[in-house]
Order: C-alpha cells, then sequence, then structure tokens
C-alpha cells in the first residue's frame, strides 16, 4: 500500500476501530449502567429528537464565542500595540494583565451577572477574558521581536515611527499573532460554553450550550449530553479551521511553515 | 576637497562597558575601497555603525561629506552580515522598501528597482518570495536594495560570511563589476584576508581589546579585478602578508 494512500485510510480506520469499541464497552456494561455510556446510535438520535433546540443554543453560543473572540482581537492588537512601545510600558501594565488572567472565570461570572445581568454580554464578556491574554502575549512579543537589523535599516531611511509600525513591526509579526490567534480561536467557543453555563440567560430560547448541559444533565439525558458535546467539538472546529484559513491565505505565499520542501 | 569619511581620534565605548575602540584615526577619500579585517571584538562592525550614525560616539569627531554622520544619512546606505530582507514581500518590493520609505513616487520606484536588481543579475527573480531564493541570491537583492538610494557611501558587514567559497568568490566579482558602473566608495567588513586583498585598495588591520587601527596596507592590484588577479604572484604575495600581520596581531592578544 502506498504511502499516501495508508495515511488517509488510518484515521479512517482508528475511528471504525473507536466506535467498535464503544459498542463493546456498552455491551459490557450491566443493563441498569448501560445509559452512563449510549451507544453511537442513540445519540445521533438524540441530534434527530433534539434537533431545534441544540441548533437554537449551538447559535447562540457561536453569537457570543464570536463577539467575544472578535472583541479580544482587535483589543488585544490594540493593547499589543501600546505595549510594544517601551519596556518601561510593558512594566507597569504586565502585572495587572497577569493578575486578570489569574482571577478564575468562576469568580468573576456572579460579578459579572449583578454587573450585566445573566445573557449575551456575560457571556461575551467572559469569552473575551478567555481569549484575550494568549493573543496579547502572543501579539506583543512578535512586535518586540523585530530583526535589529531591520530596524536598523528603516530608521537609516528615516521612516517614520508609523512606518516602522505598520510596514515592519505589524508584518514582522503575523506568524506570532496567528499563533495567539490559533489558541484563542480554540478557547473561544470554551469561553462561550463556560460563560453560558455560569451566566447564560436561561429566557425563552437565549440559552447556549452551556445552558443546554445544565438542562440535560439535570434530566438525566445521556445522549442528549453527548449531543451537546459533539455540537461543541463542532463549534470549536469551525473556530479553529476559519484561523486555519485565514492563517493560510496571509502566510502561505511567504512564511516558511508552508514550504513544501521535504526536510 | 575634505576626505569623504574621517575619524579623529574617535572613542567608543557602550555605556558603562570597556572600550570597544581607541582613538581611531583615517581618512576615506572618494572611490577607496576599504577593507577592515581584524579578530573578532575588534569592532569593526562597529566602525561602520558609527559611519552611519546608528550608535553614538563616546569621543573624537566622525565627519562624512563634511557632516556629522545623521545628517549624512541620506548618502549612506548598509548590507548586513544577513540579507535582511522582508520575507512578507517579493523580491522587487524589498529592493523598492528604501525607496517607498523616502516616499519616492511608486512608478519610478519601480523603475529604480528594476534597475538595481538588472544590475545584480536577478531581474527574473522580481516575483519570488525570499524563501524561494538561495543564500548567494537573498544577498544579491539585499545589495541591490542598497543600490537603490544610489548611496555616495556603501558600508558591508561580511555580507558574504556565510556562504560558500564559490558563490562568494563569484560575488566578490560581481560587486567590483557594478562599482565600475555606481562609483561608490566602500567600507567592507571581512574575516576572510583573501576577500579584502581581492577586493580593496586599502586594508586596515584591526587589533582587539581595546579595537586599534593596528596597521594600514596599501593594496596597489590595478582594477578591474578578475580571476586571473587571484592567479597573480602580487595578489598572493599580499594575502601572505596580511595573513601574517594578522596573525601576529591575533598572537598578541593571548
Amino acid at each position: 500500500m502506498s504511502k499516501s494512500l495508508l495515511s488517509r485510510t488510518l484515521p479512517l480506520f482508528t475511528g471504525v476501530l473507536f466506535i467498535a469499541l464503544w459498542y463493546l464497552a456498552n455491551a459490557m456494561l450491566s443493563s441498569e449502567r448501560k445509559f452512563l455510556l449510549p451507544p453511537p446510535h442513540l445519540i445521533l438520535q438524540a441530534f434527530h429528537d433534539q434537533g431545534p433546540s441544540l441548533w437554537s443554543a449551538a447559535m447562540n453560543t457561536l453569537r457570543g464565542a464570536f463577539l467575544g473572540f472578535s472583541l479580544a482581537v482587535t483589543g488585544s492588537f490594540v493593547v499589543a500595540l501600546i505595549l510594544s512601545l517601551t519596556p518601561l510600558v510593558r512594566a507597569s501594565l504586565y502585572p495587572y494583565l497577569m493578575i486578570m488572567q489569574m482571577t478564575p472565570i468562576i469568580v468573576i461570572a456572579p460579578i459579572l451577572i449583578l454587573w450585566a445581568g445573566p445573557g449575551l454580554v456575560s457571556v461575551t464578556v467572559i469569552t473575551f477574558l478567555i481569549c484575550f491574554f494568549p493573543m496579547v502575549v502572543n501579539t506583543t512579543q512578535g512586535l518586540i521581536s523585530t530583526d535589529r537589523n531591520l530596524v536598523d535599516l528603516f530608521r537609516m531611511c528615516k521612516a517614520t515611527k508609523k512606518q516602522e509600525i505598520f510596514l515592519l513591526r505589524v508584518p514582522a509579526a503575523l506568524p506570532y499573532f496567528f499563533t495567539g490567534l490559533r489558541i484563542a480561536a480554540t478557547l473561544a467557543p470554551i469561553g462561550a460554553i463556560v460563560g453560558d453555563f455560569y451566566a447564560g440567560n436561561s429566557a425563552g430560547g437565549q440559552g447556549g450550550l452551556g445552558f443546554l448541559t445544565i438542562i440535560y444533565s439535570s434530566q438525566f439525558k445521556m445522549p442528549a449530553l453527548f449531543a451537546t458535546a459533539v455540537t461543541s467539538c463542532a463549534l470549536g472546529f469551525l473556530f479553529a479551521s476559519a484561523v486555519i484559513a485565514l492563517s493560510w491565505l496571509s502566510m502561505h505565499k511567504w512564511h516558511d511553515s508552508y514550504s513544501r520542501t521535504d526536510s | 576637497m575634505p576626505p569623504l569619511v574621517e575619524f579623529n581620534q574617535v572613542e567608543k565605548r557602550y555605556g558603562e562597558g570597556p572600550l570597544i575602540l581607541d582613538r581611531i584615526n583615517f581618512a576615506a577619500e572618494r572611490g577607496d575601497f576599504i577593507a577592515l579585517i581584524g579578530p573578532s571584538g575588534c569592532g569593526k562592525s562597529t566602525i561602520l555603525k558609527l559611519i552611519a550614525g546608528l550608535s553614538p560616539i563616546s569621543g573624537g569627531t566622525v565627519t562624512v561629506d563634511g557632516m556629522i554622520p545623521d545628517n549624512a544619512i541620506e548618502e549612506l546606505a548598509f548590507v548586513f552580515q544577513e540579507p535582511t530582507l522582508l520575507p512578507w514581500l517579493t523580491v522587487q518590493k524589498n529592493v523598492e522598501v528604501p525607496l517607498r520609505l523616502r516616499s519616492t513616487r511608486s512608478d519610478r520606484r519601480a523603475d529604480l528597482a528594476a534597475k538595481c536588481l538588472q544590475l545584480v543579475g536577478l531581474s527574473e527573480r522580481a516575483h519570488y518570495y525570499p524563501r524561494q531564493l538561495s543564500g548567494g541570491q537573498k544577498m544579491r537583492v539585499s545589495i541591490a536594495r542598497a543600490l537603490s538610494l544610489s548611496p555616495k557611501i556603501l558600508l558591508l558587514d561580511e555580507p558574504f560570511g556565510a556562504l560558500d567559497e564559490m558563490t562568494r568568490d563569484h560575488l566578490n566579482e560581481e560587486l567590483l563589476a557594478i562599482r565600475e558602473q555606481k562609483a561608490w566608495t566602500a567600507f567592507f567588513v571581512t574575516h576572510s584576508v583573501a576577500e579584502a586583498v581581492f577586493l580593496s585598495n586599502r586594508i586596515f588591520v584591526l587589533s582587539a581589546n581595546p579595537g586599534r587601527l593596528h596597521r594600514e596596507v596599501p593594496v596597489d592590484l590595478p582594477y578591474p579585478r578578475t580571476e586571473e588577479t587571484r592567479q597573480s604572484a602580487r595578489y598572493q604575495s599580499l594575502v601572505a602578508d596580511v595573513s601574517k600581520l594578522l596573525r601576529s596581531v591575533e598572537r598578541n592578544q593571548l
């Protein structure tokens, strides 16, 4: 079998094996415990039965995740630009960013609920808080890691500060920016679901996947819980692929990580 | 006419650190090709930085075309050890960078850049990205970028140090050929005695800790220089002399 064919069929094979093991595990459980690990076909059934509520919850979560993520990307970019100006600015702001990052969301959630009430605003803020830090750290690192010689070259050509930032530092920071973006993209749906779990709005049709988790677990609807987990995964996959595509679009022509040399 | 670049009792230290350059004196005339050679830490590259005004002097005076380096910056171009290209720009756009920063109109920019690329023989690679080029080609682009501003003085900091010997020899010949067309004055830092002798009309041998101008060796080989120059007895005896001088400088350091 050729190597490429093997590499293509192997993931399929592991998938089939995984499902087979799943059924096997289910068969080995005693009948009163079978509900703990619902077999795949029951989860598919749950997708069918709970379709509309899963869909609307996924859309609500997606909205919060996207808003929080977008705010984190823009906000972190501006903050990173400010942080990159001088070591003094970094020294005076970094400790507070660290504190912000270290405060657990579980502690922040009740405060947010009191400030903004449960719902989209709180979910967005929680997503923002989770995505912001890795973005700001990576982007700042990128902005201050510009090749010293290139900075000299720009200075010798009497570049203005604005030219130095936007023609040199920002494009040079792109690989770092995308590293942060990839981390934030996987965190955004998680942030929105956690946010929804603690600070979501339960009123008619406004709940997200976090809220759905609470409902299904209180009702012991195991297949529906698994279906919710799969839906959450799909959201994460959606975000990650969007960022990977964006990264490819902006860097595949020039960045080494996209070169086709096989070494 | 006053010398193009003049160092008068120049001293340099970084902050409170040790003396890097100690009372450096020289005068470079228009058309000089000066090679700077010496053990590591002798401050060769620092001399280039002082000419370019990239680092302040700690004592003495530096004049470039009768001005302080900061004011003469438009007459200078720098070629670094590494090609230091912007990887996200094509070869053509990389060469245009200095012109863009000095607000040259875009049509004229493209025109000038194309001419410089032709000079280094890379016209056909204009739309490539740096990662698609070999090490020697990247260095050529870097030289084309330096030439785009038509500098009076070219500062080259070990530009071919990372290249294999064949490529290096070839680029040395090209560099001199370009100079036939564009008469700039050059300061060229190198570790290679052969390269220094082949390119320059004056070699400054420096000693380290602190960096001093140990000896100046005039190179009386006629230009244009070619592969035949390397075969000549005069070239080979000069290489032997400078190597000996360099060894004695290095021995004194130990």
